[in-house]
Protein backbone atom coordinates (compact mmCIF):
# COMPACT_ATOMS: atom_id res chain seq x y z
CA UNK A 1 0.00 0.00 0.00
CA UNK A 2 2.79 2.55 -0.56
CA UNK A 3 2.90 6.02 -3.05
CA UNK A 4 4.67 3.71 -5.26
CA UNK A 5 1.02 1.76 -6.24
CA UNK A 6 -0.66 5.37 -7.07
CA UNK A 7 1.68 5.65 -9.92
CA UNK A 8 1.12 4.37 -13.37
CA UNK A 9 3.19 1.42 -13.85
CA UNK A 10 4.18 3.00 -17.34
CA UNK A 11 5.59 5.97 -15.81
CA UNK A 12 7.59 3.87 -13.89
CA UNK A 13 12.01 3.58 -14.88
CA UNK A 14 12.88 0.06 -15.95
CA UNK A 15 11.15 -2.82 -17.20
CA UNK A 16 7.39 -2.78 -16.34
CA UNK A 17 6.64 -4.51 -12.87
CA UNK A 18 3.87 -7.05 -13.29
CA UNK A 19 1.65 -6.21 -10.63
CA UNK A 20 -2.05 -7.44 -10.24
CA UNK A 21 -2.96 -3.94 -10.43
CA UNK A 22 -2.74 -3.33 -13.70
CA UNK A 23 -4.97 -6.85 -14.98
CA UNK A 24 -7.49 -4.76 -12.87
CA UNK A 25 -9.37 -2.66 -14.93
CA UNK A 26 -10.69 0.51 -13.38
CA UNK A 27 -13.55 1.07 -11.36
CA UNK A 28 -13.89 4.80 -12.34
CA UNK A 29 -12.67 6.13 -15.82
CA UNK A 30 -10.03 8.84 -15.07
CA UNK A 31 -12.55 11.48 -16.79
CA UNK A 32 -15.28 10.55 -14.25
CA UNK A 33 -12.65 10.69 -11.57
CA UNK A 34 -11.34 14.29 -12.48
CA UNK A 35 -14.89 15.39 -13.42
CA UNK A 36 -15.86 14.06 -9.72
CA UNK A 37 -13.30 15.95 -7.69
CA UNK A 38 -13.53 19.26 -9.59
CA UNK A 39 -17.13 19.01 -9.14
CA UNK A 40 -16.56 18.44 -5.61
CA UNK A 41 -14.05 21.22 -4.81
CA UNK A 42 -16.36 23.63 -6.97
CA UNK A 43 -19.44 22.90 -4.83
CA UNK A 44 -18.01 23.09 -1.25
CA UNK A 45 -16.71 26.71 -2.79
CA UNK A 46 -19.88 27.27 -4.19
CA UNK A 47 -21.71 26.26 -0.90
CA UNK A 48 -19.11 28.53 1.56
CA UNK A 49 -19.11 31.95 -0.78
CA UNK A 50 -23.05 30.95 -1.53
CA UNK A 51 -23.60 30.99 2.28
CA UNK A 52 -21.38 34.06 3.03
CA UNK A 53 -23.48 36.17 -0.11
CA UNK A 54 -26.54 35.16 1.80
CA UNK A 55 -25.85 36.40 5.08
CA UNK A 56 -26.20 39.69 3.52
CA UNK A 57 -29.88 39.18 2.94
CA UNK A 58 -31.01 36.21 4.59
CA UNK A 59 -34.49 37.28 3.87
CA UNK A 60 -36.58 35.32 0.91
CA UNK A 61 -39.57 36.75 -1.68
CA UNK A 62 -41.25 35.05 -4.23
CA UNK A 63 -42.03 37.21 -7.47
CA UNK A 64 -39.96 39.59 -9.06
CA UNK A 65 -38.86 41.85 -6.17
CA UNK A 66 -38.26 42.02 -2.80
CA UNK A 67 -36.56 44.10 -0.01
CA UNK A 68 -36.59 45.41 3.43
CA UNK A 69 -39.35 47.36 2.92
CA UNK A 70 -41.63 44.40 1.60
CA UNK A 71 -43.29 41.64 3.14
CA UNK A 72 -41.15 38.13 3.37
CA UNK A 73 -41.96 34.60 2.04
CA UNK A 74 -39.31 33.77 4.83
CA UNK A 75 -36.57 34.68 6.85
CA UNK A 76 -33.39 32.40 8.12
CA UNK A 77 -33.15 33.17 11.97
CA UNK A 78 -29.36 34.29 11.70
CA UNK A 79 -27.93 37.70 11.86
CA UNK A 80 -26.69 39.68 8.73
CA UNK A 81 -23.40 41.29 7.07
CA UNK A 82 -25.62 44.28 6.36
CA UNK A 83 -26.95 47.25 8.78
CA UNK A 84 -29.80 47.56 6.52
CA UNK A 85 -31.23 43.87 7.61
CA UNK A 86 -33.58 44.20 10.26
CA UNK A 87 -32.63 40.58 12.28
CA UNK A 88 -33.02 41.30 15.88
CA UNK A 89 -29.69 40.85 16.63
CA UNK A 90 -27.46 43.94 17.58
CA UNK A 91 -24.39 43.28 15.79
CA UNK A 92 -23.74 43.43 12.03
CA UNK A 93 -21.06 40.82 10.39
CA UNK A 94 -18.38 41.75 8.49
CA UNK A 95 -18.78 42.08 4.60
CA UNK A 96 -17.81 39.46 2.85
CA UNK A 97 -19.45 39.77 -0.74
CA UNK A 98 -16.31 40.59 -2.71
CA UNK A 99 -14.39 37.71 -2.66
CA UNK A 100 -17.72 35.41 -2.34
CA UNK A 101 -19.22 36.43 -5.10
CA UNK A 102 -15.87 36.21 -7.28
CA UNK A 103 -14.87 32.93 -5.91
CA UNK A 104 -18.94 32.19 -6.37
CA UNK A 105 -19.02 32.59 -10.03
CA UNK A 106 -15.41 31.40 -11.06
CA UNK A 107 -15.96 27.69 -9.25
CA UNK A 108 -19.30 27.76 -10.87
CA UNK A 109 -17.28 28.18 -14.11
CA UNK A 110 -15.15 25.51 -13.24
CA UNK A 111 -18.25 23.10 -12.00
CA UNK A 112 -20.17 23.98 -15.28
CA UNK A 113 -17.28 23.65 -17.70
CA UNK A 114 -16.12 19.83 -15.84
CA UNK A 115 -19.76 18.93 -15.92
CA UNK A 116 -20.83 19.54 -19.55
CA UNK A 117 -17.22 17.99 -20.27
CA UNK A 118 -18.67 14.79 -18.42
CA UNK A 119 -22.37 14.79 -19.47
CA UNK A 120 -20.84 14.93 -23.15
CA UNK A 121 -18.41 12.06 -22.56
CA UNK A 122 -20.94 10.29 -20.34
CA UNK A 123 -23.92 9.81 -23.50
CA UNK A 124 -20.87 9.18 -25.75
CA UNK A 125 -19.18 6.27 -23.66
CA UNK A 126 -22.33 4.90 -22.87
CA UNK A 127 -21.73 5.26 -18.98
CA UNK A 128 -25.00 7.11 -18.02
CA UNK A 129 -27.09 3.82 -19.82
CA UNK A 130 -24.35 1.26 -18.74
CA UNK A 131 -23.40 2.62 -15.24
CA UNK A 132 -26.43 4.62 -14.07
CA UNK A 133 -29.74 3.95 -15.44
CA UNK A 134 -31.22 1.41 -13.31
CA UNK A 135 -31.13 -2.00 -14.59
CA UNK A 136 -34.00 -3.60 -16.36
CA UNK A 137 -34.28 -6.24 -12.91
CA UNK A 138 -34.31 -3.16 -10.90
CA UNK A 139 -36.71 -1.48 -12.35
CA UNK A 140 -39.82 -2.25 -10.22
CA UNK A 141 -41.39 -0.73 -7.11
CA UNK A 142 -40.54 -4.30 -5.31
CA UNK A 143 -36.77 -3.61 -6.06
CA UNK A 144 -36.86 -0.04 -5.07
CA UNK A 145 -38.44 -1.12 -1.74
CA UNK A 146 -35.66 -4.12 -1.33
CA UNK A 147 -32.94 -1.63 -1.77
CA UNK A 148 -34.20 1.00 0.46
CA UNK A 149 -34.75 -1.50 3.55
CA UNK A 150 -31.66 -2.51 2.94
CA UNK A 151 -30.38 1.17 3.76
CA UNK A 152 -32.65 1.68 6.50
CA UNK A 153 -31.42 -1.59 7.91
CA UNK A 154 -28.05 -0.02 7.48
CA UNK A 155 -26.65 -3.42 5.60
CA UNK A 156 -23.35 -2.72 4.97
CA UNK A 157 -22.74 -3.41 1.28
CA UNK A 158 -20.73 -6.46 -0.27
CA UNK A 159 -17.57 -6.66 -1.77
CA UNK A 160 -19.72 -7.37 -4.91
CA UNK A 161 -21.03 -3.69 -4.98
CA UNK A 162 -18.21 -1.64 -5.05
CA UNK A 163 -18.36 -2.40 -8.82
CA UNK A 164 -21.33 -1.00 -9.58
CA UNK A 165 -24.17 1.47 -8.01
CA UNK A 166 -27.37 0.09 -6.58
CA UNK A 167 -30.78 1.32 -7.52
CA UNK A 168 -31.13 3.96 -4.55
CA UNK A 169 -27.36 5.15 -6.05
CA UNK A 170 -28.48 5.40 -9.91
CA UNK A 171 -31.88 7.23 -8.93
CA UNK A 172 -30.09 9.73 -6.83
CA UNK A 173 -27.35 10.56 -8.64
CA UNK A 174 -29.27 10.84 -11.85
CA UNK A 175 -31.58 13.53 -10.45
CA UNK A 176 -28.12 15.52 -9.12
CA UNK A 177 -26.83 15.20 -12.69
CA UNK A 178 -30.17 15.88 -14.49
CA UNK A 179 -32.44 17.94 -12.07
CA UNK A 180 -30.24 19.48 -9.19
CA UNK A 181 -27.37 20.59 -11.07
CA UNK A 182 -29.04 22.47 -14.31
CA UNK A 183 -31.71 23.62 -11.88
CA UNK A 184 -29.42 25.40 -9.60
CA UNK A 185 -27.60 26.67 -13.08
CA UNK A 186 -30.48 27.96 -14.67
CA UNK A 187 -31.79 29.80 -11.34
CA UNK A 188 -28.50 30.90 -10.82
CA UNK A 189 -28.24 32.47 -14.39
CA UNK A 190 -31.73 33.79 -14.01
CA UNK A 191 -30.39 36.61 -10.88
CA UNK A 192 -28.00 37.56 -13.93
CA UNK A 193 -29.05 40.80 -15.11
CA UNK A 194 -26.80 40.85 -18.41
CA UNK A 195 -28.18 37.19 -18.74
CA UNK A 196 -31.41 37.91 -18.61
CA UNK A 197 -31.00 40.58 -21.17
CA UNK A 198 -30.11 38.28 -23.70
CA UNK A 199 -32.78 35.58 -22.47
CA UNK A 200 -35.38 37.12 -20.45
CA UNK A 201 -37.64 34.20 -20.37
CA UNK A 202 -34.98 31.97 -18.06
CA UNK A 203 -36.59 34.45 -15.22
CA UNK A 204 -39.73 34.88 -16.46
CA UNK A 205 -40.88 31.49 -16.64
CA UNK A 206 -39.49 30.89 -12.68
CA UNK A 207 -41.76 33.68 -11.86
CA UNK A 208 -39.22 36.74 -11.52
CA UNK A 209 -36.18 37.02 -9.91
CA UNK A 210 -37.14 37.18 -6.31
CA UNK A 211 -38.51 33.11 -7.03
CA UNK A 212 -35.31 32.01 -8.64
CA UNK A 213 -33.26 33.68 -6.02
CA UNK A 214 -35.55 31.35 -3.58
CA UNK A 215 -35.76 28.27 -5.88
CA UNK A 216 -31.75 28.93 -6.23
CA UNK A 217 -31.38 28.54 -2.28
CA UNK A 218 -33.60 25.38 -1.94
CA UNK A 219 -32.25 23.29 -4.76
CA UNK A 220 -28.76 24.49 -3.54
CA UNK A 221 -29.80 22.82 0.37
CA UNK A 222 -30.88 19.46 -1.74
CA UNK A 223 -27.68 19.94 -2.93
CA UNK A 224 -25.80 19.54 0.38
CA UNK A 225 -28.90 17.54 1.34
CA UNK A 226 -27.24 15.14 -1.18
CA UNK A 227 -23.36 15.58 -0.39
CA UNK A 228 -24.05 14.94 3.79
CA UNK A 229 -25.59 11.74 2.69
CA UNK A 230 -23.30 10.96 -0.20
CA UNK A 231 -20.18 11.34 2.35
CA UNK A 232 -21.74 9.28 4.98
CA UNK A 233 -22.43 6.36 2.76
CA UNK A 234 -18.75 6.73 1.73
CA UNK A 235 -17.89 6.65 5.18
CA UNK A 236 -20.29 3.42 5.79
CA UNK A 237 -18.96 1.68 2.93
CA UNK A 238 -15.72 2.00 3.85
CA UNK A 239 -14.25 5.86 3.77
CA UNK A 240 -10.43 5.19 2.62
CA UNK A 241 -10.83 2.38 0.21
CA UNK A 242 -13.65 4.67 -1.28
CA UNK A 243 -11.77 7.58 -1.78
CA UNK A 244 -8.70 5.71 -2.89
CA UNK A 245 -10.95 3.92 -5.47
CA UNK A 246 -12.30 7.65 -6.56
CA UNK A 247 -8.54 9.21 -6.73
CA UNK A 248 -6.97 5.81 -8.05
CA UNK A 249 -9.76 4.11 -10.21
CA UNK A 250 -8.24 1.04 -8.07
CA UNK A 251 -10.29 -1.44 -5.86
CA UNK A 252 -8.47 -3.58 -3.64
CA UNK A 253 -8.86 -6.87 -2.88
CA UNK A 254 -9.90 -10.08 -4.76
CA UNK A 255 -11.97 -9.76 -8.43
CA UNK A 256 -15.21 -11.65 -7.44
CA UNK A 257 -17.24 -9.26 -7.69
CA UNK A 258 -16.89 -7.65 -11.49
CA UNK B 1 8.92 1.11 -21.18
CA UNK B 2 6.87 -0.89 -23.80
CA UNK B 3 5.69 0.85 -27.14
CA UNK B 4 1.92 1.50 -25.84
CA UNK B 5 3.12 3.69 -22.84
CA UNK B 6 5.57 5.13 -25.01
CA UNK B 7 2.67 6.15 -27.57
CA UNK B 8 0.70 6.82 -24.71
CA UNK B 9 2.99 9.44 -23.34
CA UNK B 10 3.54 10.63 -26.66
CA UNK B 11 0.05 11.47 -27.10
CA UNK B 12 -0.51 12.89 -23.69
CA UNK B 13 2.49 15.58 -24.22
CA UNK B 14 1.23 16.55 -27.94
CA UNK B 15 -2.30 17.08 -26.06
CA UNK B 16 -1.03 19.15 -23.40
CA UNK B 17 0.86 20.79 -26.06
CA UNK B 18 -1.84 21.85 -28.14
CA UNK B 19 -3.91 22.96 -25.05
CA UNK B 20 -1.00 25.07 -23.67
CA UNK B 21 -0.66 26.74 -27.57
CA UNK B 22 -4.44 27.12 -27.81
CA UNK B 23 -5.17 28.88 -24.14
CA UNK B 24 -2.33 31.03 -25.41
CA UNK B 25 -4.32 32.00 -28.72
CA UNK B 26 -7.34 32.22 -26.74
CA UNK B 27 -5.55 34.50 -24.69
CA UNK B 28 -4.19 36.84 -27.43
CA UNK B 29 -7.36 36.82 -29.21
CA UNK B 30 -9.65 38.10 -26.22
CA UNK B 31 -7.18 40.49 -25.29
CA UNK B 32 -7.45 42.07 -28.95
CA UNK B 33 -11.19 41.94 -29.14
CA UNK B 34 -10.95 43.69 -25.75
CA UNK B 35 -12.72 40.76 -23.69
CA UNK B 36 -10.46 41.38 -21.09
CA UNK B 37 -11.48 43.25 -17.78
CA UNK B 38 -9.07 45.48 -16.02
CA UNK B 39 -9.78 42.88 -12.80
CA UNK B 40 -8.57 39.89 -14.54
CA UNK B 41 -4.57 39.83 -13.00
CA UNK B 42 -5.21 37.82 -9.48
CA UNK B 43 -6.57 34.48 -8.07
CA UNK B 44 -10.16 35.83 -9.71
CA UNK B 45 -9.19 36.32 -13.40
CA UNK B 46 -10.20 33.29 -14.57
CA UNK B 47 -13.44 33.56 -13.55
CA UNK B 48 -14.03 37.38 -14.05
CA UNK B 49 -12.58 37.19 -17.58
CA UNK B 50 -15.28 34.15 -18.68
CA UNK B 51 -18.10 36.24 -17.22
CA UNK B 52 -17.03 39.54 -19.22
CA UNK B 53 -16.25 37.96 -22.24
CA UNK B 54 -19.62 35.92 -22.27
CA UNK B 55 -21.16 39.58 -21.84
CA UNK B 56 -19.05 40.53 -24.35
CA UNK B 57 -19.76 37.48 -26.75
CA UNK B 58 -23.48 36.93 -25.80
CA UNK B 59 -25.20 39.65 -24.92
CA UNK B 60 -23.63 42.70 -26.15
CA UNK B 61 -26.63 44.03 -27.67
CA UNK B 62 -29.60 42.69 -25.42
CA UNK B 63 -31.79 45.16 -24.17
CA UNK B 64 -32.42 44.55 -20.11
CA UNK B 65 -35.97 43.77 -19.46
CA UNK B 66 -38.64 46.32 -19.30
CA UNK B 67 -41.56 46.16 -16.95
CA UNK B 68 -45.37 47.75 -17.29
CA UNK B 69 -46.27 50.77 -15.02
CA UNK B 70 -48.51 47.81 -12.73
CA UNK B 71 -44.78 46.11 -11.71
CA UNK B 72 -43.43 49.66 -10.17
CA UNK B 73 -42.78 49.05 -6.71
CA UNK B 74 -44.54 50.87 -4.09
CA UNK B 75 -41.51 51.00 -1.71
CA UNK B 76 -38.49 51.72 -4.01
CA UNK B 77 -35.38 51.23 -1.16
CA UNK B 78 -33.09 53.42 -0.61
CA UNK B 79 -30.54 51.33 0.42
CA UNK B 80 -27.93 53.14 3.27
CA UNK B 81 -25.23 55.08 2.78
CA UNK B 82 -22.00 57.07 4.10
CA UNK B 83 -23.34 60.73 5.63
CA UNK B 84 -23.60 63.53 2.57
CA UNK B 85 -20.63 65.75 2.69
CA UNK B 86 -20.47 69.28 3.34
CA UNK B 87 -19.97 70.25 -0.44
CA UNK B 88 -22.92 68.24 -1.10
CA UNK B 89 -25.53 69.44 1.42
CA UNK B 90 -24.79 72.73 0.34
CA UNK B 91 -25.14 72.28 -3.74
CA UNK B 92 -28.34 70.87 -2.00
CA UNK B 93 -29.70 73.84 0.16
CA UNK B 94 -29.15 75.87 -3.68
CA UNK B 95 -31.92 73.40 -4.80
CA UNK B 96 -28.89 71.34 -7.02
CA UNK B 97 -28.75 74.76 -9.11
CA UNK B 98 -25.19 74.50 -9.25
CA UNK B 99 -24.60 71.10 -9.75
CA UNK B 100 -22.06 70.76 -11.99
CA UNK B 101 -21.30 67.45 -14.32
CA UNK B 102 -17.54 67.86 -15.89
CA UNK B 103 -16.83 65.83 -18.77
CA UNK B 104 -13.26 65.41 -19.57
CA UNK B 105 -10.60 63.04 -21.12
CA UNK B 106 -10.61 61.67 -24.84
CA UNK B 107 -13.38 64.20 -26.43
CA UNK B 108 -13.63 66.77 -28.40
CA UNK B 109 -15.11 69.56 -26.25
CA UNK B 110 -14.29 68.86 -22.61
CA UNK B 111 -16.99 70.70 -20.90
CA UNK B 112 -19.63 71.16 -17.65
CA UNK B 113 -22.76 70.61 -17.78
CA UNK B 114 -25.62 71.66 -15.67
CA UNK B 115 -28.77 70.05 -14.63
CA UNK B 116 -31.07 72.18 -16.51
CA UNK B 117 -28.64 71.68 -19.60
CA UNK B 118 -29.03 67.77 -19.16
CA UNK B 119 -32.83 68.17 -18.72
CA UNK B 120 -32.55 69.88 -22.05
CA UNK B 121 -31.33 66.82 -23.81
CA UNK B 122 -33.88 64.36 -25.38
CA UNK B 123 -35.45 63.16 -22.30
CA UNK B 124 -36.18 59.03 -22.49
CA UNK B 125 -37.58 57.03 -19.61
CA UNK B 126 -37.52 53.11 -18.97
CA UNK B 127 -39.29 51.13 -16.24
CA UNK B 128 -36.28 48.84 -14.81
CA UNK B 129 -35.43 46.72 -12.37
CA UNK B 130 -32.58 47.61 -9.87
CA UNK B 131 -31.03 44.46 -8.25
CA UNK B 132 -28.46 44.75 -5.49
CA UNK B 133 -25.66 42.02 -5.59
CA UNK B 134 -27.07 41.40 -1.89
CA UNK B 135 -29.84 39.86 -3.56
CA UNK B 136 -32.81 42.04 -3.16
CA UNK B 137 -34.76 44.28 -5.91
CA UNK B 138 -37.17 46.89 -7.39
CA UNK B 139 -38.53 47.99 -9.96
CA UNK B 140 -38.65 51.74 -10.97
CA UNK B 141 -39.27 54.19 -14.03
CA UNK B 142 -36.08 56.23 -14.46
CA UNK B 143 -36.04 59.05 -16.51
CA UNK B 144 -32.91 60.66 -17.53
CA UNK B 145 -30.58 61.85 -20.92
CA UNK B 146 -28.84 58.47 -22.66
CA UNK B 147 -25.29 58.96 -21.42
CA UNK B 148 -24.91 58.24 -25.37
CA UNK B 149 -26.34 61.84 -26.16
CA UNK B 150 -23.97 63.86 -23.26
CA UNK B 151 -21.06 61.75 -25.18
CA UNK B 152 -22.19 62.67 -28.66
CA UNK B 153 -22.41 66.29 -27.48
CA UNK B 154 -18.72 66.24 -26.41
CA UNK B 155 -17.46 64.55 -29.16
CA UNK B 156 -16.29 61.53 -28.56
CA UNK B 157 -12.56 60.15 -30.30
CA UNK B 158 -12.22 57.27 -32.21
CA UNK B 159 -9.50 55.49 -30.10
CA UNK B 160 -12.48 55.94 -26.82
CA UNK B 161 -12.99 52.48 -25.12
CA UNK B 162 -14.34 53.09 -21.74
CA UNK B 163 -16.09 56.09 -20.03
CA UNK B 164 -15.01 56.71 -16.20
CA UNK B 165 -18.00 58.30 -13.68
CA UNK B 166 -17.31 60.02 -10.71
CA UNK B 167 -19.51 60.55 -7.78
CA UNK B 168 -19.32 63.37 -5.51
CA UNK B 169 -17.88 61.29 -2.69
CA UNK B 170 -14.67 60.23 -3.92
CA UNK B 171 -14.99 56.98 -2.33
CA UNK B 172 -17.03 55.72 -5.06
CA UNK B 173 -16.10 55.69 -9.07
CA UNK B 174 -16.52 53.46 -11.58
CA UNK B 175 -16.18 53.03 -15.42
CA UNK B 176 -17.78 50.74 -18.10
CA UNK B 177 -16.90 49.36 -21.41
CA UNK B 178 -18.16 51.80 -24.88
CA UNK B 179 -20.65 48.97 -25.24
CA UNK B 180 -22.70 50.05 -22.20
CA UNK B 181 -22.12 53.02 -22.93
CA UNK B 182 -23.35 53.86 -25.79
CA UNK B 183 -25.95 51.26 -24.95
CA UNK B 184 -29.63 53.04 -25.52
CA UNK B 185 -30.93 51.78 -21.88
CA UNK B 186 -27.89 53.86 -20.35
CA UNK B 187 -29.08 56.79 -18.73
CA UNK B 188 -27.38 59.55 -16.81
CA UNK B 189 -30.81 59.50 -14.47
CA UNK B 190 -32.32 62.73 -12.97
CA UNK B 191 -36.13 61.70 -12.24
CA UNK B 192 -37.26 58.94 -10.72
CA UNK B 193 -41.17 57.46 -10.51
CA UNK B 194 -42.05 60.96 -12.20
CA UNK B 195 -40.82 62.96 -9.97
CA UNK B 196 -37.00 64.60 -9.22
CA UNK B 197 -34.92 61.49 -8.05
CA UNK B 198 -34.49 61.42 -4.50
CA UNK B 199 -31.75 61.63 -2.96
CA UNK B 200 -31.44 58.52 -1.29
CA UNK B 201 -31.56 57.00 -4.57
CA UNK B 202 -28.51 58.86 -5.94
CA UNK B 203 -30.41 62.19 -6.64
CA UNK B 204 -29.98 64.78 -8.43
CA UNK B 205 -27.81 62.76 -10.69
CA UNK B 206 -27.35 59.08 -11.11
CA UNK B 207 -25.87 56.58 -13.48
CA UNK B 208 -27.86 54.27 -14.68
CA UNK B 209 -26.75 50.23 -16.22
CA UNK B 210 -29.98 48.33 -16.11
CA UNK B 211 -27.83 45.25 -17.54
CA UNK B 212 -25.44 45.15 -14.40
CA UNK B 213 -26.36 44.94 -10.80
CA UNK B 214 -27.22 47.98 -8.72
CA UNK B 215 -23.05 49.27 -7.68
CA UNK B 216 -22.58 49.91 -11.13
CA UNK B 217 -25.22 52.19 -11.22
CA UNK B 218 -23.54 54.71 -9.02
CA UNK B 219 -25.37 57.63 -6.87
CA UNK B 220 -24.38 61.37 -7.32
CA UNK B 221 -22.43 61.99 -10.32
CA UNK B 222 -20.24 64.77 -10.71
CA UNK B 223 -17.70 63.88 -13.54
CA UNK B 224 -17.27 61.81 -16.58
CA UNK B 225 -13.94 60.86 -17.87
CA UNK B 226 -13.57 59.05 -21.68
CA UNK B 227 -10.67 56.78 -22.04
CA UNK B 228 -8.59 54.04 -23.90
CA UNK B 229 -6.86 53.27 -20.39
CA UNK B 230 -7.93 52.08 -17.21
CA UNK B 231 -4.92 51.78 -15.91
CA UNK B 232 -4.60 56.01 -15.36
CA UNK B 233 -7.28 55.81 -12.96
CA UNK B 234 -7.22 55.00 -9.09
CA UNK B 235 -5.09 51.97 -8.84
CA UNK B 236 -5.80 50.37 -12.37
CA UNK B 237 -8.35 48.12 -11.66
CA UNK B 238 -11.40 49.65 -13.54
CA UNK B 239 -13.13 51.50 -10.50
CA UNK B 240 -13.26 51.40 -6.67
CA UNK B 241 -15.19 48.20 -6.55
CA UNK B 242 -12.12 45.53 -7.13
CA UNK B 243 -9.85 48.11 -4.47
CA UNK B 244 -12.48 46.89 -2.06
CA UNK B 245 -12.47 43.18 -3.26
CA UNK B 246 -15.43 43.48 -5.75
CA UNK B 247 -15.26 42.84 -9.35
CA UNK B 248 -15.94 45.42 -12.23
CA UNK B 249 -18.00 43.82 -13.93
CA UNK B 250 -21.18 43.63 -12.11
CA UNK B 251 -23.92 41.80 -14.78
CA UNK B 252 -23.90 38.34 -12.69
Amino acid sequence: MGAMQSVPAELVPGPAPHSPSTAQPSRHSALVRAAHWIVALSFLALLVSGVEILISHPRFYWGENGNVLTPVLFKLPIPSSRSLVPTGYGFVLPDQNGWSRYLHFQSAWFAVLAGLVYVVAGFVSGHFRKNLLPRGEEVSWRALGRTITSHLRFERPSAAEAWTYNLLQRLSYLVVIFALFPMVIWTGLAMSPAFTSAFPASVTLLGGRQSARTIHFFVAMSLLLFFLVHVGMVWFAGFRSRMRTMITGRIDGPLEGA
Amino acid sequence: MTDLSRRKLIKTGLAAATGIAGLGMAARLAKNYGLIPPDAGGIWGVGETLNYASYRLLTNHSMAREFPRSEISTKPLANEMPPLSDAFKKLQAGGFADWRLSVDGMVDRPGMFSLEQLKSYPVRSQITQLACEEGWSYVAEWTGVPLSHVLEVAGIQPRARYVVYFSIDPDWWDSIDMGDALHPQTYLAYGMNGGDLPIGNGGPLRMRVPRQLGYKSVKFITRLAVTDDLRKFGKGLGSASPETGYAWYAGV
